[in-house]
């Protein structure tokens, strides 16, 4: 479960590139872009990692080995079956998708077995929904807000919920690899 | 107690207030899906100040006037002016001919929510040169959207905004030509409000609403699990003349209902079925 925002194209290129294939978790990203445009984040992801990476579909059942990306202008969430569903509900902290609803519902439906990774940012999207998957059990790691393009949005969620691992994005990659693995 | 306790009563909470408003006021909300239902109930204890879901449905189950704005936090989802200028377009050019051969032309749009996509339609109706002969039904759970649509004001911001997907939806005048604007609002045209009929419809416990050439459901399916949605579509079918068209929200996914077999794809992109016609 990664959020990213201003930013956050490059920084989800190097996670996904770091990311070894052979985890067996699904991968889901939100980034904040425009809702007019097309589906280019996924493509871009598909193209620079090892994994498969398409655009989220509803109701579809999420698999392992695979990436997806919410899609533009709708908000992405999980149900407790592990399905995906969409919503057009308002915008959250000016933002659809949203990685608070994205990381909400998330952890209803993983509880202790989400990790939450947010990355660089300009809004305080992703601070309530760490908060949520940290009172769920479940693991959040923040990018160094020193190491990130826009550093408002990782210091926005460690001031509201904290970090289990507050670091710059190759360690927040070694951890990822190393969490899954096991 | 651990996290994973609290979520559990919040889930029993939710089951309450759904069961609760279902038994009181004849609303079903069990076949929505919970995660968006969950976070607008959540929304609807911040609005009411209950503190807690439990606390929220005691207050629905003895304030029957609180009703209509509990219904409205569950079902509104604010659109916009053109939202999806490509599904427009789309409709300009692959539905609006086959409508020009019939004398009265029936649309219904399922799920209106505020009226922004009735008043979008409208308009493009109207630069066919098709509104005359057409009448549209707009239909809502939420008496409050209802008459916010009828109404056929908004914000003076959300319409200057839409000018962008105004043109790309294939808009041929200026939008401003539609509306009237005074301070920070907005009025709709009346010229564009004569055809247009604004009803209450339940797409989970009501029935066929219309006889229609044209019916628009957009982003309203999303919230519902598969077998309320394969209702819908069903009943969709149902209420539409011989090859008549269903346009569905962009990101929707029909593949888990059996009653998509009755439907032949138009335009993929734009979620664009026609009614199969039957031999």
């Amino acid at each position: 479960m990664i959020g990213a925002s201003a930013g956050g194209p490059a920084a989800l290129q190097t996670i996904m590139a770091g990311l070894h294939a052979d985890i067996h978790v699904a991968v889901i990203l939100v980034v904040h872009v425009r809702a007019d445009t097309e589906d280019l984040m996924s493509p871009l992801l598909d193209r620079s990692s090892k994994w498969p990476v398409t655009t989220a579909r509803e109701r579809t059942r999420i698999e392992p080995g695979h990436a997806y990306v919410a899609p533009p202008g709708y908000h992405l969430l999980i149900e407790r079956d592990r399905r995906f569903s969409l919503s057009v509900d308002k915008r959250i902290s000016f933002s659809r998708p949203s990685i608070d609803v994205l990381f909400e519902s998330a952890a209803d439906a993983y509880g202790a077995n989400l990790v939450g990774v947010l990355l660089t940012g300009a809004n305080a999207d992703g601070a309530a929904g760490m908060k949520r998957i940290r009172e769920a059990g479940g693991t959040a790691l923040i990018q160094d807000p020193a190491d990130a393009a826009v550093p408002i949005m990782p210091q926005a969620a460690l001031d509201m919920a904290g970090a289990d691992l507050c670091a710059p994005l190759p360690e927040l990659v070694a951890a990822l690899n190393r969490m899954c693995r096991t | 107690m651990t996290g994973e306790g609290a979520e559990d009563i919040e889930a029993i909470e939710v089951d309450l207030f759904v069961e609760a408003l279902r038994r009181r006021y004849g609303y079903d909300f069990r076949q929505y899906n919970r995660a968006s239902l969950t976070r607008r109930i959540r929304n609807l204890v911040t609005t009411f100040g209950t503190g807690t879901i439990g606390q929220l449905t005691d207050t629905l189950l003895h304030d029957a006037a609180r009703l209509p704005e509990v219904i409205s936090g569950l079902s509104v989802p604010v659109s916009e002016f053109f939202r999806d200028p490509a599904s427009f377009a789309c409709l300009r050019r692959d539905v609006f001919p086959a409508l020009v051969s019939y004398p009265q032309v029936n649309i219904w749009q399922a799920g209106c929510a505020r009226g922004e996509e009735v008043y979008s339609l409208a308009i493009l109706l109207t630069e066919a040169g098709l509104y005359e002969r057409t009448r549209i039904y707009a239909t809502d759970i939420s008496p409050d959207s209802l008459s916010r649509a009828a109404a056929g004001i908004f914000p003076a911001r959300d319409l200057r905004d839409s000018a962008e997907r105004y043109r790309n939806a294939g808009g041929t005048h200026s939008l401003s030509d539609y509306y009237h604007s005074r301070y920070e609002f907005s009025k709709i045209d009346t010229q564009l409000m004569r055809n247009i009929t604004f009803a209450e419809h339940n797409l989970v416990t009501d029935g066929v609403f219309c006889e229609a050439h044209l019916i628009l459901c957009r982003n309203v399916l999303i919230y519902f699990t598969n077998p309320l949605q394969n209702r819908a579509i069903g009943m969709f079918a149902d209420s539409l003349v011989r090859t008549g068209f269903l346009c569905l929200g962009a990101r929707e996914n029909l593949e888990f209902s059996p009653e998509r077999q009755r439907f032949q794809i138009v335009n993929a992109a734009t979620q664009l079925y026609r009614l199969k016609p039957i031999y």
